[in-house]
């Protein structure tokens, strides 16, 4: 139990202290994860929106296998990613792996899927509601794409949340294309796990608090967003 | 008061719609000429709804044709609006939700300022502008609607059962707006199962029962003394299905 309570405080100092180290691997799993919701969100929105929107034979089916993807394992998107980019890879040449790029494709390949299917689902309950009025209006499926989702953009909001909470919260993808190098790319998530099997409890337990924190922090401001867009604006 | 002939007439050619083999509207046949409010009457389930959006082209008849005859047939779909019994706003201001209308059928420039800041006044919006449109009242929002739907100066404005959730202050307001359209020139083609607002705002009606035409008539010749029982039953309250 003392140990537990050691490390608790000597977590506590850590963050208190803004220890260099535990900073430097705070700001990169936010650069990370940040980049790859990012980019996710640039393809999974449109998707999204798209397969909610347009008629097309295989609808369904893409529909199902995209539903099926966000329940990805983040080890084997590590994997594939690692295969495509190690030296004999189709992608080797670009000498991407063990760095943070390589980290932010693979959490964009893992995002991506939980994105594009969750707006796919707002974006179809909302055509439902404003499908005749936007038709009557002379709107096509292309031209309600943006409507439509600046229209949703509070509970997309939600949606982008997911895909961040998903991305900081894995360790199986950024352990095998990062490599876990120390000061380079060593994230949250990795650090914890690393620090844990070596018995550095504190740094791993201040790292905890962080990350736990983070989430916290992120989600109760997206809620106010949300609760107050939804007073103002119906 | 300016009557535009550019689309009219709009015929329907033995236009029927079915859902799982049930048939919902029966072979109608009517022609839709400028000028005459035309009140679609009838109980619930008659068709009178899937009637207009069969005729607007929210519908494809599984049977016969809608076929707009005028000179600028081509050009039918950007020339007419529709209002909806609930009005569907998008989340931004009342304006901009004008506005969007607007854009979408390519007005530009000052044409379209000009029209929205018309829209507004001529519905009495003007000090509503910027207030969120979501947040307005039932019937600030169906004249909200009916603005979007007057900047577009369509030939022919279809609406389906306008009031039938507001009360009747905001129902009054509603049928002086329709009353404007009309006077500027605009066809009307409309639903509603309020009969003292078919009388206020009908020059013919049309009565349907169970997916059919039974009777057409001109509005003081009709509730005078409906020409077939069925619509003389359902005026006396007595048509239950």
């Amino acid at each position: 139990m003392a140990v537990v309570a050691n490390a608790f405080g000597e977590a506590l100092r850590l963050l208190t202290s803004f220890d260099a180290e535990l900073m430097s691997i705070v700001g990169l799993s936010l650069q990370v994860s940040l980049g790859a919701l990012f980019i996710a969100a640039v393809i999974g929105l449109p998707f999204g929106a798209a397969l909610a929107l347009y008629e097309f034979p295989g609808r369904r089916s893409i529909t199902v296998f995209l539903n099926a993807l966000m329940g990805l394992p983040p080890v084997v998107v590590g994997l594939f990613v690692y295969l495509a980019l190690s030296r004999a890879g189709p992608f080797g040449f670009l000498e991407l792996l063990f760095t943070p790029t390589a980290m932010v494709i693979a959490q964009t390949i893992l995002i991506t899927p939980i994105i594009a299917a969750l707006t796919r689902q707002l974006v179809e309950d909302l055509w439902r509601e404003y499908g005749e009025q936007l038709r009557s209006l002379g709107s096509g499926a292309g031209r309600a794409i943006p409507t439509l989702l600046w229209d949703g953009r509070y509970a997309l909001i939600t949606v982008l949340l997911a895909g961040l909470g998903r991305a900081m919260a894995e360790v199986g993808a950024v352990m095998i294309v990062g490599g876990n190098i120390a000061g380079f790319t060593r994230v949250m998530t990795t650090s914890i796990a690393l620090e844990t099997s070596k018995g550095n409890l504190s740094l791993a337990l201040g790292l905890g608090i962080v990350l736990m924190l983070l989430a916290l922090i992120v989600n109760a401001a997206a809620y106010l967003v949300r609760e107050t867009a939804a007073r103002q604006l119906g | 008061m300016s009557t535009h002939n550019n689309i009219l007439p709009l015929r329907l050619e033995r236009v029927s719609y079915a859902v799982r083999g049930r048939t919902l509207i029966d072979a109608i046949g009517a022609t839709f000429q400028a000028g005459a409010r035309t009140i679609i009457l009838g109980p619930n389930g008659a068709g009178k709804s899937l009637l207009l959006r069969l005729c607007h082209g929210l519908l494809t008849p599984t049977d016969g044709r809608v076929v707009w005859g005028g000179p600028f047939a081509k050009e039918a779909r950007r020339r007419q609006a529709m209002v909806f019994q609930r009005p569907v706003m998008l989340r931004r201001t009342a304006a901009a939700n004008i506005d969007y209308a607007l854009a979408l059928r390519g007005f530009s420039g000052n044409d379209r300022k000009t029209r929205l800041s018309e829209a507004l006044r001529n519905t009495g919006l003007a000090e509503l502008a910027s207030q969120p449109a979501r947040v307005l009242s039932g019937g600030e929002q169906q004249r909200l609607a009916l603005a979007r739907a007057w900047s577009l100066e369509p030939e022919v404005l279809f609406l389906d059962e306008p009031t039938a959730n507001l009360d009747p202050a905001a129902s009054r307001a509603v049928e002086r707006i329709i009353g404007a359209i009309h006077a500027s020139g605009t066809k009307i083609i409309m639903t509603t199962h309020d009969l003292g607002q078919a009388r206020r705002l009908a020059d013919e009606v049309m009565f349907l029962h169970g997916g059919r035409l039974v009777e057409r008539s001109p509005a003081e010749a009709f509730f005078e003394k409906p020409r077939t029982d069925t619509a003389d039953a359902f005026m006396r309250g007595e048509l239950y299905w």
